[in-house]
């Protein structure tokens, strides 16, 4: 099933007449309301009527996570707070967050565009489901929500956590979509037996996982354990959250609604458009954007595209599946995390040095994070419990500002390797 | 009325301590009493030396995080009870211990603790006329 056949299915050509004219409408649209843009064209002598078909979108300025960081929390909206209604956050790389907002219209065309990824992996108004993804400033909760409302599903918006009534109401509602990260989904399968359930008790169908970079033998191992067919959700909340890609039956690279956000590959180094099937820095553009349009964000996350027509009759571009990134973001259970927070929060409460290690691992299924920090060598310890109380402190600032637990242990002065070079401050024991 | 002692941030590894104690004899300082305190992801090494100040020395350009910290310390008796006798003074004050330990110097046995309040705990030396140890004590030949 195609949720939206005339924009999935239309020939390249017309595709390319359609965002042709709507990049010129954006940048207009841009140009004339967020001074941030107006600046970086002028700074590069490109004016809006230089813009005239979406080649053209190659002159236009990147715009990158730092730079929302910079125009906090509102800086880069387009319209009136009036028109604003509803804003997102995520964590952000140095302690304030990332701040988007929608228009009426921007939840609209978000609520298509979940439509037609949920199409695509075969839902319809006939399911039930599941959504574990967190409810909140976090994108993934709401935003398949209402993709889910909209195809007609019937909607348990259990949001995360809680396996055990989590595995209690997949069985007793008949859930027949799972919406949740990967490493979830994995921890529920392994949690069925020990909390009484079996895969006879559910009536599971179809996964929906997202929020995280994941392999494709991680999904056909969720395939497996769970009986079910499982789909890849690509989403950003810069760009709108879960929704942006989504792969069909075929799982042959996810379908990228590129009437909404353009796609483009550029090189990590120079940032010089890539052709198709090379790898590179995922930008993209959004087309329809009214409460926080962005030209050309980049993701850092790398893809390639391929534009030929898929199996299943699908003409829209098509991005490969992400399981790298060209910085040193890390993802854990769906939060983002750059090592550079861990250390401002060490800094800011300057009661460690600021040498650490960050060691990333999963047991169970869930992600888990540990601290090492080395002591100051004139720290003032006298007992365990000073100790301990450090500890608990760095645990403490740590959750407030990156909203993840962290392990924390305190190691001794000059125990943590230097490097000369990048410091390594990540283990990410995840990646086999 | 206190005596230096020096704390030393160990992480729980093998032949941790013994790295330490051969930087304190390669150095030439003598170790009166030691003591390690324990958690399950490190220790807290505690000691009283010859040359607290030397000792602090060395073991910062080895780089261990070391401090010194005044703690009391009082002469016990050698009949059964006194150590009881001594802490039950300190409690019925109302102060808590937060870390004690003894050893023998010579013929003296010495009680070394930190409670809560040193200020208060120092009242309750002086009232009850406890004998304390000062670090010209420790020098004696032994």
């Amino acid at each position: 099933m195609i949720w939206n056949e005339k924009i999935e299915c239309m020939s390249r050509e017309d595709m390319r007449a359609l965002q042709s004219e709507r990049l010129i409408e954006l940048v207009n649209r841009v140009y004339n309301n967020v001074a941030f843009y107006r600046h970086r064209m002028e700074e590069m002598g490109v004016e809006p009527s230089d813009i005239k078909s979406i080649d053209d979108i190659v002159k236009l300025p990147f715009t990158y996570k730092n730079d929302l960081r910079d125009h906090y929390p509102f800086g880069l909206f387009a319209v009136p707070m009036k028109d604003i209604v509803r804003v997102h956050a995520s964590s952000g790389t140095t302690g304030k967050p990332t701040t988007v907002g929608y228009t009426k219209n921007d939840i609209k065309n978000w609520r298509e565009v979940l439509a037609r990824c949920l199409t695509m992996a075969g839902i319809s108004s006939d399911d039930v489901m599941q959504v574990s993804y967190g409810y909140g400033l976090f994108t993934g909760g709401l935003g398949v929500h209402y993709g889910a409302e909209t195809v007609g599903c019937t909607v348990i918006p259990i949001s995360g956590g809680n396996t055990r009534r989590q595995l209690q109401l997949m069985s007793d509602f008949g859930s027949t979509v799972l919406a949740c990260t990967p490493s979830y989904a994995l921890h529920l399968a392994d949690a069925l037996a020990e909390n009484g359930y079996s895969l006879k008790d559910m009536k599971l169908k179809v996964g929906v996982f997202g929020a995280e970079p994941w392999t494709e033998n991680m999904r056909l191992e969720l395939e497996k354990k769970w009986g079910i067919k499982a789909f890849d959700i690509y989403g950003l909340s810069e760009i709108m959250g879960p929704g942006v890609a989504n792969d069909c039956i075929h799982h042959v690279g996810l379908h990228v609604h590129e009437d909404h956000f353009f796609p483009e590959i550029v090189d990590s180094g120079t940032k010089l458009p890539m052709a198709d099937g090379e790898e590179g820095e995922l930008v993209f553009t959004t087309l329809t954007k009214e409460g926080i349009p962005l030209l050309r964000y980049n993701t850092r996350d790398l893809s390639t595209l391929n534009r030929s027509t898929c199996k299943c009759g699908r003409t829209t571009v098509r991005m490969k599946k992400i399981t790298g990134r060209s910085d040193d973001m890390l993802i854990i259970r769906g939060v983002n995390l750059f090592p550079s927070q861990i250390e401002h929060v060490l800094l800011e409460m300057g009661e460690t040095s600021a040498h650490y290690m960050l060691y990333v691992d999963r047991e169970n299924n869930l992600d888990t994070l540990e601290l090492k920090v080395e002591l100051d060598e004139t720290n003032r310890m006298e007992t365990i419990r000073d100790l301990q109380m450090l500890s608990r402190k760095i645990q403490h600032a740590l959750n407030n500002a990156i909203g993840l637990s962290v392990k924390v242990t305190l190691v001794e002065p000059k125990t943590i390797a230097r490097s000369e070079g990048k410091a390594v401050r990540v283990v990410d024991k995840r990646k086999k | 009325m206190t005596i230096r002692q020096l704390s030393v941030f160990l992480e729980n590894k093998t032949g941790h301590l013994n790295e330490i104690l051969a930087i304190l004899a390669k150095n030439n300082i003598n170790i009166n009493a030691l003591t390690v305190a324990d958690s399950s992801d490190y220790g807290l090494l505690r000691m009283l030396v010859s040359d607290p100040e030397k000792a602090v020395e060395v073991l910062h350009a080895k780089h261990y995080s070391v401090r010194i910290h005044d703690v009391l310390s009082l002469e016990m008796g050698a009949a059964p009870g006194s150590m009881s006798h001594i802490l039950n003074l300190f409690t019925d004050a109302g102060l808590s211990i937060e870390y004690v330990y003894a050893f023998s110097f010579g013929s003296k046995s010495i009680l070394v603790l930190r409670t809560d309040n040193q200020e208060k705990a120092i009242e309750v030396i002086q009232t009850n006329r406890l004998k304390t140890i000062h670090e010209s004590d420790l020098k004696a030949t032994v």
